[in-house]
C-alpha cells in the first residue's frame, strides 16, 4: 500500500515525539515500536527509519524485528479491527466457520483491509476466553459465542449493508 | 534478631495493621464483588456492574461494589458475590442485568436473598448449600487460586489482609541460601511445562558470581486453549509479584521483568498497578521493608510470537532482537539476559513460592505425588458442562477432573479424548482416564503436562483435524532457525491437509511417523521437539480415524468440511417451519413443491447454522460423509 505524503510526515513526526521517552538502548526497541503502533495503528517504513537512527542500528534490524512479531502491522488498519480467535477451544466450536463468515461478508482475506478502510480482519492465536468460544474481538471488546448470524448482526450494527449471495429460488 | 530483621518485622506488621483496618471498614456495610476478569467481561460483567451501581443509587442503599477476578466457575459468568451482615456470603451465577437489579432491590434493600439465582454459599450455613458440598470441592485443592475472585486485584491492602507479602517478609529475614534450600527441599517443579526443579535453577543462579543478575516471570502464555496465567494475573497480580520478589531475594537479583503477552491487556494493566502499589508500600525499590535488599520490576509486553515462551527466545525479545532461541547450555541460570545469570519462572511456579516460604517445604510436599509435589492448575475448555479453571493435587486422575470438576460432557454426547498441553501435548483417549496426572505419567502416555490447558473432545470432534489444527499453529509459529522444524512441520501439515480433504494416500501415516522422529531429533528448542506430539498421539490412539479418511474418504466425526455434506431428512422436516431458511447466511435452503426444505449443495458453505436452527423436536438436518451419500439419498426419495 502506497503511503500518502501526509501519512509519511505524520508518521515521522509522531515517532520523533515518542523517541525521547526512552533512554535509547537496544532493549527499548520493542517497547518503542509498540508505542508507535499504539499511536499510528501501524509501523510504516519512515517510522522504522526514525527508530533505527535513534537507537543507532540499521533500519534493516528494525524491519527484522517488526516482521518477526505478529503484533506489528506494516500497513494502516481499518477503522474497526476485527480479530477472530483461532485458539483450540474456539476452533473446536467452529472458529474457522466464524472466520469464513467474516471473510465472506467483508470480502477480504485475513490480514487485509476493506478498500474503504472501514474494517480489517485478523486472526489471533488465543485470547484466553476459551469458555466463551468461539469469540471475536472487535476493537478490544470480546464478543462471546459468535455464530454466522451474529456476524451479520454485528455488521448491521456497524451500519454495513449486507448483500446476500444468490437470489430467490 | 538482627537489626534488619526487626525492621522488616515492624514494617510488615505496620502494613498488616493498615490492611486490617481497610478490611474491617469494608464489611461494615454490604459488599458486592463482581467478577471482571476477561471471561467475566466477555459474558457481560460490565453491564452487570453498571446496573448494580445504578440500582444502588436508585434504592439509596449503601454498599461497597468491587471488581474482583475469576473464581474459576467460568461456565456461570457473570458471577457476583454478595456479603450482607446476617447472611453467609452467597455466590450468584449467570447474572444478567435483570438479576443484578433484583439482587439490589430484593436482597440488599429487602431481606430476600434471591436463592433461586444462587450457585451456593461460600461457607457452611443453615440457609443454603455451600460450594463445599459440591462434588468438585472433594477433588479440588486451592493453593494458588485460593484468593482468586475473592479479593480486589487492584488493591494491595486486600492482598496483605489475606497474609499477602508475609512470605516476602520471611524471605527477607532469611539468608538467600536458606530461601533457595527451602524451595529445593519442597521439590517444586516448574509449571511452564517441562517440570524442571525450581530449586536447582535458583541454586545455579545463586552460585554464579556476576555484577548483575535478573529474574523474569514468564507470562507469555501462548498455548491456544490455556488461560490459567491470564486468570491468576488478572485476579491476584500481587501473588505473582511477591513470588518474583522472593526469587530475586533468593538469587540476589536487583532487576526483574514480567514478560506478558500483549493479547492480555487487562493482565498488563493490573500487573502495572500492582507494581506501582507495591512500590508505594515499600515492597519494591531500594531497601525493601527496611531489610537492606533492593529490587525493581518492569512489565514487558510480548509482541505475539509463540516461540518467545521458550526462555532463550524470551531473553532475545527483551534484548530487542527477534525471538529466536539459542543453544543451551549455557542455561539462562548461568548466562541469560545480557549474558548475566537469570532465573526465568512461569507465573504458576512463582505463585507457589510465597506459600512455600510461609508454610514450609514439608507442608507443600504433603500435597501431590512424591515426584510431582503440590497442585496442578488446569484451564478446562471444550466439550464440558462446567468449563473454567481448577486446581487439583498432582496425582488426581483425569477422570476426576473431567467428570467431578467438569461435570462431564454436555448434550449426552460421548467422551472421545482430552487434549492436554496444547501444541506440545497430545490427545489421550478414554482408556487413559484413570491415569494420575503428574509430569512423568503424562509424558509416558505421549502427552505433556504443558502449561495446563485441557480441552475435552467429544464424538463430534475429528482427531485428524485437531492434529492438523495444532500443526498449523506450530508451523506458523516456528521461528525458522532449524530446518527440520521450519520445513518438516510444513511437510507434515501438507500431508495432514491432504488427509482431511480426502486426498490422503495409504503410505502417508508411515511418512508422518518418520517425519515426526526427524523433526524431534533435528530441532533445537521445545517448540520443534514437541511439535509432532499431537500427530503422534492421535495416530497412536486413533489410527482408525486416519484410515477412514484415507481409505474411505470419510470423516467419522463428521467434521472435516470437504468430506461432509448437509442434508435435510424429508420425513422429519416440518412444512410449517422455516427456521433453517432464515438462519442460512448464503440462502442455500429453499422450499420444494411439498414445502419441504432442501439444501442447494452448490451454495452451501457448511456453516452448521441450519443444524443449530432446526428445532430439537424435528432434528431434520443431518451431516453425511462422504458427501456423495446426499445424491444417493436424494435418488431414494424421488
Amino acid at each position: 500500500m502506497e503511503l500518502t505524503d501526509q501519512e509519511i510526515t505524520t508518521s515521522r513526526e509522531e515517532t520523533k515525539k515518542i523517541l525521547p521517552q526512552y533512554p535509547g538502548r537496544r532493549g527499548d526497541l520493542i517497547p518503542i515500536l509498540q508505542k508507535v503502533q499504539e499511536k499510528l495503528g501501524y509501523v510504516p517504513a519512515p517510522a522504522m527509519e526514525e527508530v533505527a537512527a535513534y537507537l543507532g542500528i540499521t533500519p534493516m534490524d528494525v524491519y527484522s524485528v517488526v516482521t518477526f512479531y505478529n503484533q506489528f502491522r506494516l500497513s494502516p488498519p481499518g477503522k474497526r479491527q476485527i480479530n477472530v480467535c483461532m485458539g483450540t477451544a474456539c476452533h473446536m466450536r467452529g472458529g474457522n466457520i466464524i472466520l469464513d463468515s467474516w471473510k465472506r461478508r467483508l470480502k477480504i482475506d485475513v490480514g487485509q483491509v476493506t478498500p474503504d478502510r472501514e474494517f480489517s480482519l485478523e486472526r489471533v492465536a488465543c485470547v484466553g476466553c476459551c469458555t466463551m468460544a468461539p469469540v471475536t474481538v472487535i476493537d478490544g471488546e470480546v464478543h462471546p459465542k459468535v455464530t454466522p448470524t451474529r456476524v451479520d448482526g454485528l455488521l448491521f450494527s456497524f451500519g454495513m449493508k449486507i448483500e446476500k449471495e444468490g437470489g430467490k429460488h | 534478631m538482627s537489626k534488619e530483621n526487626q525492621a522488616v518485622s515492624a514494617a510488615y506488621a505496620g502494613l498488616q495493621q493498615k490492611a486490617a483496618l481497610v478490611r474491617q471498614s469494608r464489611h461494615e456495610k454490604p459488599l458486592l464483588l463482581v467478577g471482571t476478569a476477561t471471561c467475566g467481561l466477555a459474558a457481560g460483567a460490565a453491564a452487570v456492574l453498571k446496573t448494580i451501581k445504578e440500582e444502588l443509587a436508585r434504592q439509596k442503599v449503601e454498599a461497597t461494589v468491587l471488581e474482583a477476578g475469576c473464581m474459576g466457575h467460568c461456565y456461570a459468568e457473570p458471577l457476583v458475590i454478595v456479603y450482607k451482615p446476617g447472611f453467609p456470603p452467597i455466590l450468584y451465577g449467570y447474572v444478567t442485568e435483570g438479576i443484578a437489579s433484583r439482587l439490589v432491590i430484593d436482597f440488599l434493600a429487602g431481606d430476600d436473598p434471591c436463592l433461586e439465582f444462587a450457585l451456593g454459599a461460600l461457607e457452611e450455613n443453615e440457609f443454603l448449600p455451600a460450594l463445599s458440598d459440591f462434588p468438585r470441592f472433594g477433588v479440588e485443592q486451592k493453593i494458588i487460586l485460593e484468593n482468586c475472585g475473592l479479593i480486589d486485584p487492584e488493591n494491595i491492602m486486600d492482598y496483605i489482609a489475606h497474609d499477602g507479602y508475609a512470605g516476602l517478609a520471611r524471605a527477607l529475614q532469611l539468608e538467600p541460601a536458606a530461601v533457595v534450600a527451602e524451595i529445593k527441599a519442597s521439590g517444586l517443579r516448574g509449571r511452564g511445562g517441562a517440570g524442571f526443579p525450581t530449586g536447582r535453577k535458583w541454586e545455579t543462579c545463586l552460585g554464579t558470581p556476576a555484577d548483575e543478575k535478573y529474574v523474569i516471570c514468564n507470562a507469555d502464555e501462548g498455548d491456544p486453549g490455556a488461560f490459567m496465567d491470564r486468570t491468576i494475573m488478572e485476579s491476584n497480580p500481587h501473588l505473582v509479584l511477591e513470588g518474583l520478589i522472593i526469587a530475586a531475594r533468593a538469587v540476589g537479583a536487583d532487576r526483574g521483568y514480567v514478560y506478558v503477552r500483549a493479547e492480555y491487556p487487562l493482565a498488563v494493566k493490573r500487573l502495572a498497578l500492582a507494581v506501582e502499589q507495591a512500590r508505594q508500600c515499600g515492597l519494591l525499590g531500594e531497601n525493601i521493608l527496611g531489610g537492606g535488599f533492593g529490587f525493581e520490576v518492569e512489565v514487558f509486553q510480548g509482541s505475539g510470537a509463540f516461540v518467545c515462551g521458550e526462555e532463550t527466545a524470551l531473553i532475545a525479545s527483551i534484548e530487542g532482537e527477534p525471538g529466536i532461541p539459542r543453544h543451551r547450555p549455557p542455561f539462562p541460570a548461568a548466562a541469560g539476559l545480557y549474558g548475566r545469570p537469570t532465573v526465568i519462572d512461569n507465573v504458576k511456579t512463582l505463585s507457589f513460592i510465597p506459600s512455600i516460604i510461609n508454610r514450609g517445604a514439608d507442608w507443600f510436599k504433603s500435597t501431590g505425588t512424591p515426584g510431582s509435589p503440590g497442585t496442578a492448575v488446569f484451564a478446562l475448555a471444550g466439550k464440558l458442562v462446567n468449563t473454567g479453571l481448577t486446581e487439583v493435587p498432582m496425582g488426581t486422575t483425569l477422570n476426576q477432573v473431567v467428570y467431578d470438576v467438569g461435570s462431564g460432557i454436555p448434550k449426552g454426547k460421548k467422551f472421545k479424548a482430552v487434549q492436554i498441553g496444547g501444541p506440545s501435548g497430545g490427545c489421550l483417549p478414554e482408556s487413559a482416564l484413570d491415569m494420575p496426572i503428574d509430569f512423568d505419567s503424562l509424558s509416558g502416555a505421549g502427552a505433556m503436562m504443558g502449561s495446563g490447558g485441557m480441552v475435552v473432545l467429544d464424538e463430534d470432534d475429528c482427531m485428524v483435524e485437531i492434529a492438523r489444527f495444532f500443526l498449523d499453529f506450530t508451523q506458523k509459529e516456528s521461528c525458522g532457525k532449524c530446518t527440520m522444524c521450519r520445513l518438516g512441520t510444513r511437510q507434515m501439515l501438507d500431508i495432514l491437509e491432504d488427509i482431511t480433504r480426502g486426498r490422503g494416500r495409504p503410505e502417508d501415516i508411515d511418512l508422518l511417523l518418520s517425519l515426526a522422529e526427524d523433526i524431534k531429533a533435528g530441532s533445537l528448542c521445545g517448540l520443534g521437539k514437541t511439535a509432532p506430539n499431537p500427530v503422534l498421539s492421535t495416530i497412536r490412539y486413533f489410527r482408525d480415524e486416519y484410515e477412514a479418511h484415507i481409505n474411505e474418504k470419510r470423516c467419522p466425526s463428521l467434521m472435516c468440511q470437504e468430506l461432509i455434506a448437509f442434508y435435510i431428512l424429508p420425513e422429519k422436516c416440518e412444512r410449517s417451519c422455516d427456521a433453517c431458511v432464515g438462519s442460512c447466511p448464503v440462502e442455500a435452503i429453499y422450499n420444494n413443491a411439498d414445502r419441504i426444505k432442501v439444501i442447494d449443495q452448490q451454495k452451501c458453505v457448511k456453516c452448521n447454522s441450519c443444524v443449530d436452527a432446526c428445532p430439537p423436536q424435528y432434528r431434520a438436518v443431518i451431516k453425511l460423509s462422504p458427501p456423495e451419500l446426499v445424491a444417493e439419498r436424494e435418488k431414494e426419495n424421488k
